[in-house]
């Protein structure tokens, strides 16, 4: 809020250069796929955030639509012939409509509940078709499935699904960006301040509700497909994973719930930090305990998260330059009201 | 003139507490009537159920003769009638000015009302009009939640009236008000219902529902106990029965 507009877009447009460089000068694979997964929980966190961190109803269920995207990709590539190599990724905006698809029933559902209720449906469902997913026969089962994998080189492989990962964060955040400078998006914090009193002004709750829940829905399952493609297999229990869930909502508080660019900083601090680790140390759980003292230490200094607060901080020493050196009244904007919403 | 809001026999029951049995209300059109009675008698109820918050088990609610008994909250306001609650309810961490633009969707299709920015031009001109008339103007761009209690109130009113409503139903709009304030509301109320604004006003404080409306109905454990000008009103030993507790009241 008190980040200036002229600072804001300087901001964006350096966070665009370096989005787009990154793989040209950090050219270590091990590096570039830090980078990708990176870019896949950005695209999740950003996506999520936008329907539970606007609504404050904290869906602990993305995990569903992350999988089916992931299920929907291996399952159309292996069963309509394709190709390894591009056209692949032709699948991934059907893997977003199918999730979507899914999206609809279970929002229904979860959305007539609210609060705890809600969350714990949501971990419920997500539950419900890991175990679908593990006893189905067409998804293979515990034994998972395999997409076809593309004979690139490492490097290029990597670097086209960089490319594809950036360009689906590009279109999230400008859809979470527009959904908040839209009507829809005011409504959609409405109902998080007082549910009753937005119906009471008109505020169709039930519909505002599901259609950002759908919408939320649409990259994370274009995530997961991209995901799967890129892992070249896909099991249940990392399709549909309980610790996905907990990790974008980590990544959203983190930055700063119901921020555009608050859920983008949290996946990057998160996820590399994690990634990191991983490489460092094995693949071993042992960055879930620097996770859980991160959060604690989130929670009792920065309770609003990193981005919020740093423009309380920016606001209170404002506040106290403008009264040393009587100025221009600190708060000088006008007509961007809405539009200081974004934060 | 004639009934703009009327409920018609309503029965509703929590459990096994009757709140309102067979209470009738008429609200004229352009008029400024009032709903008084002791603490639960059934007024915040029969609020209830006629802005759709609750479902009445008998009886009817009309607006301007069509039914709205079974209509939801939404659909209601939408229709043309706004509330305010008891308990101040604002979206505390939105802006003055966002709490303005919530409601401006009344005669949008819901997809129409998504896709479009939030507040045109001409929406926050008016807003801004609105905050001006109720004198908040210059509180336009702090958060909701730092109004003093009185502030919120004013806000809660102006934030229905972008929407143009034909009726206004006020819970209690002077409680834990300062008498300046409470003042000021009641020109503004005056003023609204010069321009043709349909009141139902709440409320305990007897000498500001004395000397706005021009009806009072009475309530009285879930019961229509009378209905009349503010004289008559005054003048019914009923009521004051109700209030202090008469020969044949058990548990006033």
């Amino acid at each position: 809020m008190s980040v200036p507009l002229p600072v804001r877009a300087v901001l964006v447009a350096l966070a665009v250069v370096i989005l787009s460089v990154f793989p040209l000068v950090f050219s270590n694979p091990t590096t570039t796929s830090i980078a990708f997964f990176t870019l896949i929980f950005m695209v999740c966190a950003s996506a999520w955030n936008m329907f539970a961190g606007s609504s404050g109803y904290i869906a602990l269920g993305h995990a569903v639509y992350f999988g089916v995207g992931a299920y929907t990709l291996t399952l159309l590539a292996n069963h309509l012939g394709f190709a390894a190599g591009w056209g692949v990724f032709a699948l991934v905006p059907v893997a977003g409509i199918v999730a979507a698809l899914v999206a609809l029933p279970t929002g229904l559902i979860a959305l007539r509940a609210r609060r705890h209720t809600f969350v714990v449906i949501t971990i419920a469902f997500m539950f419900i078709f890991q175990l679908a997913a593990f006893n189905l026969a067409f998804t293979g089962g515990s034994s998972g499935l395999q997409p076809p994998t593309p004979l690139w080189s490492v490097k290029a492989y990597n670097d086209n699904f960089y490319w594809v990962t950036a360009g689906l964060l590009l279109v999230t955040v400008m859809l979470t960006w527009l959904v908040r400078r839209s009507h829809f998006g005011l409504q959609l914090l409405a109902i998080r301040d007082d549910e009753d009193r937005a119906r009471g002004l008109g505020v169709r709750v039930g519909r505002v509700k599901l259609t950002a829940f759908v919408l939320s829905a649409i990259p994370v399952g274009m995530a997961g497909g991209i995901y799967a493609y890129f892992l070249g297999q896909i099991f249940p229990q990392f399709a549909f994973d309980p610790l996905f869930d907990l990790s974008i909502a980590l990544m959203a508080f983190l930055g700063g719930l119901g921020t555009v660019f608050g859920p983008l900083l949290g996946a990057l601090v998160l996820e590399s930090l994690q990634q990191y680790f991983t490489v460092q140390y094995g693949a071993s759980q042992a960055y879930l305990i620097i996770f859980g003292a991160l959060f604690l230490i989130v929670v009792l200094l920065l309770p609003r998260g990193i981005i919020p607060s740093v423009q309380e901080l920016i606001g209170r020493w404002r506040a106290r330059s403008s009264r040393q050196e009587p100025g221009p009244e600190e708060t000088g904007r006008t007509g961007d009201v809405i539009g200081a919403g974004v934060r | 003139m004639s009934a703009l809001l009327e409920a018609e026999g309503v029965c509703k029951s929590f459990g096994g507490l009757q709140a309102l049995s067979n209470t009738s209300l008429s609200v004229a059109q352009g008029s400024i009537s009032g709903l008084i009675g002791p603490n639960g008698s059934g007024k915040t109820t029969l609020f209830n159920v006629m802005t759709g918050y609750d479902r009445c088990s008998e009886g009817e609610i009309r607006l301007g003769g069509e039914s709205i008994t079974r209509a939801t909250p939404e659909r209601v306001f939408a229709l043309g009638v706004g509330r305010t609650f008891q308990i101040t309810r604002l979206f505390f961490r939105l802006t003055v000015l966002e709490n303005m633009l919530v409601a401006t969707q009344r005669h949008e299709g819901w997809i129409r009302a998504g896709v479009r920015g939030a507040g045109s031009t001409a929406e926050r001109t008016r807003a801004l009009e609105l905050l001006e008339f109720v004198g908040l103007a210059r509180l336009a761009n702090s958060p909701a939640g730092n109004l003093s209690y009185g502030q919120r109130k004013l806000l809660e009113l102006a934030s229905l009236l972008v929407a143009d409503p034909a009726v206004l139903l006020l819970d209690e709009p002077t409680a834990g008000v300062n008498p300046t304030l409470i003042n000021q509301l009641t020109e503004r109320i005056r003023e609204l219902n010069r321009a043709g604004k349909t009141f139902l006003v709440v409320e305990h404080n007897m000498e500001f529902v004395m000397g706005l409306c021009q009806q009072v109905t009475v309530l009285h454990q879930g019961r229509t106990l009378v209905t009349g000008t503010p004289e008559q009103v005054r003048a019914d030993p009923a009521v004051l029965d109700a209030y202090l507790g008469g020969a044949d009241d058990d548990d006033a």
